[in-house]
């Protein structure tokens, strides 16, 4: 389908883009890779006024390297990510899961940072970036502030960015040696949004877990933290037995939806399988 | 084989397909790259309900709108609010429904046009859609077949009084007897479910009314360009001689371009009545409401046999989903599969039935296969049903029952005559390439150690039939067309050659075949032959592409149309070298004189002298050509074995194919590469229907499977590589001896897939897994047995 009618600007700079954003008010909108806002515009799901192309924005790109930190700019390509060697080297299950977002036209144009603005609740980055406590880094017409990813997603398809905001970065935290890395993506066709996913981070101490990080894609509006599970998984033993009784915890209290693809109890049972898979990878057992 | 084929150069080999260097470096002309000045941009207001009384149509809006030129409904085109055909009126006492272009007063499915826009360019077409206001009185949904068949139930059309669209029996044998005699009886209820075929190219068609014979042409992109010409003038009334229909570059079909759709006719009627072009292109989402689907039947499969394995009988009782109008061919799909419920197997006795419905669905008609898969589905999956009932090897059951080879030509309990066919020789490379006691050992050793993730091994050991001929047995089944086929072959002044085809190609690489099979009649070069086709002023006779059909029956027109050239340019080679025609032979393109190297002459150089004339046998007619329209003996009666390893993990019920091994018998191949080809995207689309793809509707008649995102199609990640082979078993109704290899993949792997998952699962209490066999489902199944197995 064709889209309706908007208007489109590619601003040079990023305060250019946060004015031309602001000047166009609530029914502007950000416009990165494209490859979630364009399917909504071409079925008139979406009807912004104004797109605001960012793409471009030299300071919106790029990987760094910041002490105990690594800082990714929004707008850089999942492509350029899951084969960057800062991310390899210090976010390795971004680029692990990165690896497992959509195919790899999408993965060229599709950007980082839009994947966390686009907020959609079988998003996979959104939750890793949860569990790895990311930051981001948001700039507006008064300046930019950081927000830690837990307060990031609020909602179905909702951040804390306000609409005249842009997200500029976002940081992610080194987590030192000792941990492991892992995310179980389950869908039905490669290409396919998750069903269910899980991120597991979890760091070990002599036969123990000592630290336990899991997260739960889809199973909520936004991603959330399985706190039972990260709970009795602290102290555990690290084994088959230790994992599997700390798993079992890890649909308690979420109260996903029911749709085509799985219904809610379905969804609770995949968080507790793929919670044992991914914190079994973590944990090496 | 005839005498003129003297030699085999071209045809067997993998040539690579000649069309694709243009295809793939984008020098193609779709439907919807064609640009006409002056064209008028076609977009259509769909209900957004399933079943409804339409009680006002406000286009005021609409028509204020910029750019907008016009807005129809119903009432505005009136007579011209042509009916969309169907030709094939299964019984005498069939409901036949008028399905009109525009509907008038009610909307029967989700996606029924209410209105046509027109506006000089295609977003502002777009746009108009929300100018027109549409009022809706619901009526009930009709959703469900049987509770459609229910006293009471509400009617889809109320003035046929009925939901039931038709049903029709076929006894064959004495099927009461058979059981009587049987010791086993298994009967299943096996569900198709619907099927949107999703071609790459979506529907679209242009009409410009100004061809320089005052002719409308048509560009549509459709598989069957010349039904499509014959069906538009019987339905609109604009004769045939004025109506051109090209078919450019289609991409792909599956079945849902063979169809002559209401967008075809209101591009053709608006058209003409504006005297502008007008163009309409279809959106992808509107492609999976308002393209045909295929499938939905209901299947309730009985067998009956002995202890011992030995097949007597089988009772199929269908009931069939309509939708909510008949198209071309909607009620005849699930009978291309009567004839097939028995496949490869001897039995005394088989009772065939099926009842047609009424649904508030989309309509449904041909999907690669149509009407065979469902068979072959229904047949494998019972074998592998009785083999488990009798604890027997799935394999030796069927060993046990199917047609030897020694006894071709066969006639099975159905009717039909297999000509030949050797299902022993393509099971036993089957098996070999398969590894089948070392999966069968893995598959042990799984089950004892309690594995989370289970071995099962799928088998389908498939026949079916393709062409549908001769044209005096389609008439005998009702169907309101020939199952012929066209060509000319014309030899130009320089040498070069036109071969016309009345098979129309949307993917399948006919222009290489076709190549390779006239450049071994005519012995000229395959790039010296240029392959017309999907144009009815250039190929004015054909009966198009579906079925399989192009190279079973258009390679048999293609073969004597090159003959019929070779004859002629004998004669006129005989006559200027002055010696008998019977002393002359052809070799390589070249008429030599028997024992007399010297004297020779060239194809070629004879087309030039057919061209001048100057020097032609008394009476014979100038230029070299030749024209055939072929109407063949018989269908021909492909077949393989099929074997699939299928894992399926326990806990999160997602099922992988791990290998697939295939040995395909299509008799003679003419192009091995475009063979396994077709073979790899059959095998793919099959595997679609068994773990991924199916239209969900809610009770309200909606489509909830309405985007790709969630009618899901597999790719190649989710596929593993597929080891293919053949065995060559020559048709003998075919002079090639070829059969066809289209949909022969489709046909097989669906219940290869679904024989393997249950028989991962079959320790577990598992007897049988609904299509799709997805996650859910088959988490749910396996709960679902073992609750029972506690129980």
């Amino acid at each position: 389908m064709i889209p309706a009618t908007f208007d489109y600007v590619r601003p040079d700079s990023l305060a250019d883009a946060v004015s031309a954003l602001s000047g166009g008010g609530e029914d502007a909108k950000v416009l990165a890779g494209g490859q979630s806002l364009m399917p909504m515009l071409r079925v008139r799901l979406s009807a912004p006024t104004l797109l605001v192309d960012c793409s471009r924005l030299s300071e919106l790109r790029g990987i760094s390297d910041d002490g105990d930190a690594i800082v990714i700019g929004a707008a850089t390509p999942h492509h350029d990510v899951m084969h960057d060697p800062l991310v390899m080297a210090h976010a390795p299950l971004v680029a692990r899961t990165t690896a497992m977002v959509a195919d790899p036209a999408t993965r060229h144009r599709g950007t980082f940072g839009g994947s966390l603005a686009h907020a959609d609740p079988a998003g996979d980055l959104p939750t890793v970036s949860l569990v790895l406590g990311a930051q981001m880094v948001l700039a507006g017409p008064d300046g930019r502030r950081t927000v830690g990813a837990s307060d990031f997603f609020v909602d179905y398809f909702t951040t804390a960015l306000e609409p005249d905001e842009i997200l500029v970065s976002v940081r992610i935290p080194k987590l030192g040696v000792g941990w492991g890395y892992d995310y179980q993506k389950f869908h039905r066709t490669a290409q396919a949004w998750a069903i269910v996913g899980v991120a597991a981070a979890v760091r070990r101490e002599n036969g123990t877990i000592a630290e336990a990080r899991v997260g739960l894609t889809n199973m909520a509006a936004s991603p959330g933290r399985a706190a039972a599970t990260e709970a009795a998984l602290v102290g555990a033993a690290a084994t088959d037995d230790g994992i599997a009784a700390a798993a079992a915890h890890a649909a308690d209290g979420t109260n996903p939806t029911s749709d085509l693809h799985a219904k809610a109890d379905f969804r609770q049972h995949l968080a507790r399988v793929l919670t044992g898979r991914a914190v079994r990878v973590a944990t090496g057992v | 084989m005839t005498a003129t084929v003297e030699h085999t150069a071209n045809i067997g080999r993998p040539l690579r397909r000649t069309e694709d260097a243009r295809l793939l470096t984008g020098q193609t002309q779709w439907t919807d790259n064609i640009k006409l000045p002056g064209v008028l941009h076609m977009t259509l207001v769909r209900s957004p309900v399933a079943h409804a009384r339409i009680t006002s149509v406000d286009k005021s809006a609409a028509e204020a709108m910029p750019n907008v030129v016009a807005v129809f409904t119903a009432a505005d085109l009136g007579e011209l609010n042509a009916r969309v055909p169907c030709v094939w009126p299964v019984t005498d006492d069939i409901v036949m429904p008028e399905f009109p272009a525009l509907a008038i007063d009610e909307v029967r499915h989700v996606g029924d046009v209410v209105a046509a826009v027109l506006a000089t360019d295609a977003a502002s077409a777009e746009d108009a859609l929300e100018g027109v206001h549409v009022e809706y009185d619901t009526l009930p949904a009709v959703g469900d077949m049987e509770a459609a068949l229910a006293e009471g139930a509400p009617l889809v059309h109320s003035s046929a009084g009925t939901n039931q669209c038709y049903t029709m029996n076929m006894p064959c044998g004495d099927y009461a007897a058979a059981k009587a005699a049987a010791d086993v009886v298994v009967s299943r209820r096996f569900i198709q479910q619907r099927m949107i075929a999703s071609p790459m190219e979506p529907r679209a068609v242009a009409v410009s009314p100004m061809g320089t014979s005052g002719e409308l042409t048509i560009w549509s992109a459709t598989q069957v360009p010349h039904v499509l010409r014959v069906l538009l003038a019987l339905s609109t009334g604009i004769p045939e001689n004025r109506i051109r229909v090209i078919a450019p570059d289609v991409g792909g079909g599956f079945g849902s371009k063979l169809q002559v759709y209401r967008e075809e006719i209101l591009a053709l009627v608006l058209a003409n009545k504006l005297g502008r072009p007008v163009k309409w292109t279809e959106t992808r989402s509107e492609n999976m409401v308002a393209t045909h689907h295929g499938r939905g039947q209901i299947q309730d499969v009985e067998v009956a046999a002995t202890k011992d394995g030995i097949l007597k009988g089988l009772k199929v009782t269908l009931t069939a989903d309509m939708g909510a109008y008949l198209q071309i061919i909607t009620p005849g799909i699930p009978l291309l599969g009567m004839f097939m419920y028995n496949g490869i197997y001897k039995m005394d006795a088989y009772d065939f039935s099926c009842t047609g419905v009424f649904t508030t669905k989309t309509p449904t008609d041909a999907y690669r296969g149509a009407g065979r898969p469902e068979s072959t589905y229904a047949i494998e999956r019972i074998m592998d049903e009785l083999a488990a009932e009798i604890g027997m090897d799935p394999l030796e059951l069927r060993r046990k029952n199917w047609i030897t080879h020694e006894e071709f030509p066969y006639t099975t309990v159905a009717g039909l005559t297999y000509d030949t066919g050797n299902y022993e020789a393509a099971t036993a490379r089957a098996l070999e390439l398969f590894g089948y006691d070392e999966m069968r050992a893995e598959q042990k050793r799984r089950r004892d150690s309690g594995d989370v993730v289970q071995l099962g091994i799928g088998i389908s050991t498939f026949t079916e039939m393709c062409g549908l001929a001769p044209s005096r047995t389609l008439g005998a089944l009702k169907y309101v067309a020939g199952g012929w086929e066209n060509c000319t072959i014309r030899v130009l002044p320089l040498g070069k050659v036109e071969l016309v085809t009345g098979t129309s190609p949307h993917g399948q690489g006919h222009v290489t075949a076709w190549s390779q099979i006239a450049s071994d009649v005519l012995g000229v070069p395959v790039e010296d032959i240029e392959v017309i086709h999907g144009d009815t002023a250039r190929a004015p006779y054909g009966m198009d592409t579906y079925g399989s059909r192009s190279l079973a029956v258009g390679g048999q027109a293609i073969l004597r149309a090159g003959e019929k050239v070779v004859e002629k340019a004998k004669l006129i080679a005989a006559h200027q070298m002055e010696a008998n025609p019977d002393d002359l032979e052809f070799v390589d393109g070249a008429f030599r004189v028997k024992g007399d190297p010297e004297r020779s002459t060239t194809i070629q150089a004879v087309a030039f002298e057919a061209f001048t004339a100057h020097n032609l046998p008394d009476g014979m007619e100038p230029t070299l050509s030749g024209e055939s329209t072929v109407d063949p003996a018989d269908f021909s009666f492909p077949h393989g074995t099929h074997l699939a390893a299928i894992e399926v993990d326990t806990e999160t019920g997602k099922a992988t194919v791990r290998k697939y091994v295939c040995v395909d018998d299509v008799g003679v191949q003419i192009n091995p590469m475009i063979v396994e080809g077709q073979v790899h995207g059959g095998i793919a689309q099959g595997i679609g229907q068994a773990l991924y793809e199916g239209a969900v509707y809610d009770d309200d008649g909606n489509l909830l499977t309405a985007t790709l995102a969630d009618y899901l199609i597999p790719g190649a990640p989710d596929l593993p590589s597929f080891i293919t082979d053949s065995t060559v078993t020559p048709s003998t109704t075919h002079p090639l001896g070829t059969k066809g290899v289209g949909e022969a993949g489709t046909i097989a792997s669906t219940p290869a897939i679904i024989n393997g998952v249950v028989d991962a699962l079959r320790h577990l209490g598992v007897t049988d897994v609904t299509m799709p066999a997805t996650p859910e489902t088959v988490w749910r199944t396996i709960a679902t047995a073992q609750s029972g197995a506690q129980a």
